[in-house]
């Protein structure tokens, strides 16, 4: 290999490209598209939290903050963790302010992989853990969430997926894509597993606040687990904040301090203004919180009856803003379908395969979009699996 | 039920079946409340929000401080009719502080508004002095921004 590519190493050079670049080619020829594909809120941050990031801005509070976190807002972050989960993490050296959850998992990762170290990934899930799995030098192993399990995991299957290899276990419910969440009867059966194998536990709670009919529970209320764990979350989905690049992550102090070394080194300090606005999310912002949620499952609500109602067999999505319909009764895997409903009716959602290879036979669709988009795309969904029937 | 109240007050355009699906009641159900929200008059109507100022027709809205005399054994409310019942009264509240009634009107053109108040409102029993002031431009009514409304300018696609 001659050209300049080889100068890059190969874990990177070998992760795939990845599988939605040709959506992105497809749509930038098309108009009119109704996106379902897009993996953040509609939302645009509540008014009174970007009124505290432009205040921020005003009295120029420009400059880098402490590398951990403003204090004020980790203090903050620790109250909310109490006040809404019940669990206890110290301001002081236990949580970290970062540049979104995404960094949060990679800090985590970096902190505790060495090279050929397994960490067991469900899938299907969020793309981002295989990749910075395999950037830090690790091998993810997938371990399969099935459809019959309701996505969840199943605790007999988790334990067979680890093995002496394996360093580390990520737990990412609410799930993207499938929507599915995990009850805290059920993360007891997984706790049972995990207390008795030398393992740290990353837990992506990035969804926790958007559950629908019950309680998010956090594995960090789980002391037999506690000192192992490390809670990923952020502000992102819960506040609308996808651009802020903002989050946190928690765990206990004599991890968090060696975590703290890369993201001082790599980072230095998440985006100042985007903190003070933070602060605001986390003090005033429930009402604001409690709207959206609702919102969102009346939307689920309404795309799960259209979904179902056009022939497909559709899980009930209880977590996130994600609705995961199985499509092989269409006769078409999941990247036909969504060609298809692409090219014909300029519908946008995302193949299942694009959140691992278990994920064929599935799409992924988004509520996080208006009433008036999720019915349009509903009627031309169906306009399009007619189309497919009459062929 | 309360729910039904909170979708319909954002989006009166649903269907029965609709407003089911979106709170997981019954259709029947949903159509019987609303018909008793509607008897019972906490539904009082169904209307388009319109933004007169994107049309050609003319129309100007000003915002009425009126201050009583109160009137023995009949306090307010009743002069308070005696103006609400003008159609040309859009709104009528009984306010605290330096002013006791505003009255919001709609006109054609503002001399049509001042000859209300002058003939009409000023001169009614117990309305001791008003002070008109004309709405210049509605940025936000009824919950509703007019103008410069964010749009959706997300990326088509994120994992
Ligand atoms: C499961 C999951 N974790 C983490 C993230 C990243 O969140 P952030 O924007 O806070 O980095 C996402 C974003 O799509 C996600 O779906």
């Amino acid at each position: 290999m001659s050209s300049p590519e080889k100068y890059v190493k190969n874990s990177v050079r070998e992760m795939p490209p990845s599988g939605i670049r040709k959506y992105f080619d497809l749509i930038n020829e098309m108009e009119d598209v109704i996106s379902l594909g897009i993996g953040e809120p509609d939302f645009i941050t509540p008014w009174q939290i970007r009124e505290a990031g432009i205040y921020a801005l005003e009295k120029g509070r420009t400059h880098y903050s402490a590398n951990a976190g403003i204090r004020e807002l980790r203090d903050e972050i620790s109250e909310y963790l109490k006040r809404k989960y019940d669990i206890a993490y110290d301001a002081a050296d236990e949580i970290i302010v970062t540049v979104g959850a995404s960094e949060g998992i990679d800090l985590a990762l970096k902190a505790i992989l060495e090279p050929g170290d397994e960490v067991v990934v469900p899938e299907p899930s969020f793309v981002a853990y295989k990749g910075c799995v395999n950037v830090s030098g690790g091998i993810p192993v997938s371990l399969e969430l099935k459809e019959e399990n309701l996505f969840k995991i199943d605790p007999a299957e988790l334990e067979a997926a680890i093995t002496e290899k394996t360093k580390a276990v990520i737990i990412p419910f609410p799930n993207n894509p499938t929507g599915s969440v995990m009850t805290g009867e059920e993360l007891e059966e997984v706790v049972k597993v995990l207390k008795n194998k030398d393992v740290v536990i990353i837990s992506d709670e990035i969804y926790s606040e958007l559950t629908y009919g019950f309680e998010f529970r956090s594995l960090a209320t789980f002391p037999e687990i506690k000192e192992k764990l490390i809670v990923v979350n952020g502000f992102s989905k819960s506040h609308a904040m996808t651009g802020w690049r903002i989050g946190f992550v928690c765990g206990n102090k004599e991890i968090i301090k060696h975590m703290f070394k890369i993201h001082q080194y790599t980072l230095m300090c998440a985006p100042t203004p985007a903190q003070y606005a933070g602060i605001e999310a986390l003090r005033n912002c429930d009402a604001e919180v409690e709207r959206m949620i609702k919102e969102y499952d009346r939307r689920r609500k309404f795309i799960l009856n259209g979904i179902r109602d056009l022939g497909l067999k559709c899980f009930e999505p209880q977590g996130a803003f994600y609705i995961f319909p199985n499509i092989t009764s269409t006769g078409l895997s999941s990247d036909e379908f969504c060609e298809g409903l692409l090219k014909s009716e300029r519908v946008l959602m995302v193949p299942g395969t694009a959140f691992g290879d278990c994920g064929e036979g599935y799409v992924r669709a988004t509520y996080a979009s208006s009433l008036e988009n999720i019915k349009e795309a509903l009627v031309r969904t169906e306009r399009f699996i007619k189309g497919l029937q009459e062929k | 039920m309360k729910e039904i109240l909170d979708i319909l007050e954002k989006n009166a355009k649903l269907t029965v079946a609709e407003v089911a699906v979106l709170t997981g009641l019954d259709e029947k159900d949903v159509s019987t409340a609303i018909a008793e929200y509607e008897q019972d008059s906490v539904i009082l109507g169904y209307k388009a929000i319109i933004n007169w100022d994107k049309t050609d027709t003319d129309l100007i809205t000003a915002i009425i401080e009126v201050k009583l005399v109160p009137q023995r054994d009949k306090g307010f409310d009743s002069i308070a009719e005696r103006i609400y019942k003008y159609p040309q009264v859009k709104a009528c509240w009984l306010m605290s502080g330096s002013y006791d009634l505003s009255v919001m009107i709609e006109g054609k053109h503002i001399k049509e508004v001042a000859m209300f108040v002058s003939e009409k409102l000023a001169v009614i029993d117990g309305v001791f002095s008003t002070a008109t002031h004309f709405v210049l431009k509605k940025y936000k009514d009824g919950n509703i921004i007019f103008e410069g409304i964010e749009k959706d300018d997300r990326e088509a696609i994120v994992l």
